[in-house]
């Protein structure tokens, strides 16, 4: 599995992070998480409001920071 | 109900004088604090909600290839519904452009968005009443659909940051939310904005509260009134650098128009809080050359000078 988080770099994309740092280890589950930070990157998804939580290559939000609980659902 | 739950406070349980100045300065401040922030809770809530309908992605396409005028009134009327934070004005701006949505519709759609937004309308119908945010809400748009016409009409495509044009953008599909994914949205949504702007309402309320109970009556009428002409630019001009921070600057602007400050100017100052910010400008010159930047705070700025002065004189 690989777990991408794409932000410019703001707060609330750290935080996102974060969260899903954390859900990775609750979960138990093993994946590649990446901080995608460059422009580009970012609009190849079509992603128009950071954070986004990429999860194997398919955009799952954008926009908003999930909780912990709530990424461990989408794992 | 609320004011009579104040005035018990204030003058049975601290048995403060009606009238006397700490009376009254406490008095405007429970009140006030009460109902801006039971407010602020119930119209964030409903707002978060409205808004988790319009996504950016949705918004982008019904913009796409839409014609001047048009194009111009929808980007302004969908900025007030789409949810925008400076933080992605980047990603925002690149992937109206790239789909084709012209690039004044796109900037009636960044005026809009940040100056017509929920905790200036909470803050600004509490204090001044529903008249004052509508006219408010009205001159914003206006500000917002001629300021995105003048910009498409000076045709600055080309002082758009080069490498913007060449990008690859996705379709973006994203997964439709559920109502309940909404709700849930809505309630960390007012939830994390309250506990971001707290303290700045708090401090906002109670500096004018303190401006109520001790300036003056009429202290700032000879410099803030509408006979002096230099009070729009200058309130235009202070307000730029206090971006962010609209929900502790209202409390107070409505403390100062008590004491003489003309309504146009007043207008006018909010205006530039919200939609004129130093922190934008840094991140939008990742996609606009130093011209087209200029230019836009430029025909906003004079925009909004210009709603000071037309209200000034009616009003």
């Amino acid at each position: 599995m690989k777990i991408e988080v794409l932000g410019t770099g703001c707060a609330k994309c750290k935080t996102l992070y974060e969260n899903t740092k954390k859900a990775l280890e609750e979960s138990g589950k093993s994946a590649e998480l990446v901080k995608v930070e460059d422009i580009p990157s970012i609009m190849k998804y079509g992603v128009m409001s950071t954070p986004a939580l990429v999860i194997n290559g398919q955009v799952r939000f954008s926009g908003k920071v999930a909780s912990v609980a709530e990424i461990k659902g989408m794992l | 109900m609320l004011k009579n739950f104040a005035d018990y406070i204030v003058f049975n349980l601290l048995t403060l004088k009606p009238g006397s100045r700490l009376g009254e300065a406490l008095d405007f401040f429970i009140y006030d604090t009460i109902k801006i922030f039971l407010l602020l809770a119930v119209i964030i809530f409903v707002v978060a909600i409205v808004r988790s309908q319009f996504p950016p992605e949705k918004t982008r396409k019904i913009l796409s290839h839409k014609r001047e005028y048009i194009g111009n009134v929808m980007a302004a009327l969908l900025g007030v519904v789409t949810p925008f934070c400076s933080c992605s004005a980047v990603p925002l701006f690149i992937g109206f452009v790239e789909s084709g949505v012209p690039l004044g519709v796109t900037f009636s759609f960044l005026v809009s968005s940040p100056m017509v937004n929920e905790v200036a309308l909470v803050l600004l119908w509490g204090l001044f009443g529903w008249k004052i945010a509508l006219i408010y809400i009205g001159t914003g748009l206006v500000v917002a659909i001629i300021s995105g016409i003048v910009i498409g009409r000076l045709r600055m495509e080309k002082h758009v940051q080069d490498y913007v044009w060449e990008m690859q953008v996705g379709n973006g599909e994203i997964v439709e939310k559920t109502f309940r994914e909404k709700l849930a949205f809505a309630r960390e949504y007012t939830l994390g904005l309250l506990k971001k702007i707290w303290p700045y309402v708090i401090i906002g309320i109670g500096v004018g509260a303190f401006i109520h109970g001790y300036v003056p009556q009429d202290f700032l009428a000879r410099w803030a009134g509408r006979d002096n002409p230099f009070a729009v630019p200058v309130a235009v001009a202070l307000g730029v650098p206090l971006y962010s921070n609209a929900a502790g600057v209202i409390p107070i602007v409505h403390a100062l128009m008590e004491k003489g400050m003309a309504i146009g100017t007043v207008l006018a100052f909010m205006m530039a809080v919200t939609a004129l910010s130093l922190p934008e400008a840094i991140i939008l010159s990742n996609v606009l050359k130093k011209t087209l930047l200029a230019t836009f705070f430029g025909v906003v700025a004079l925009a909004i000078v210009f709603v000071g002065y037309l209200f000034n004189a009616i009003l």
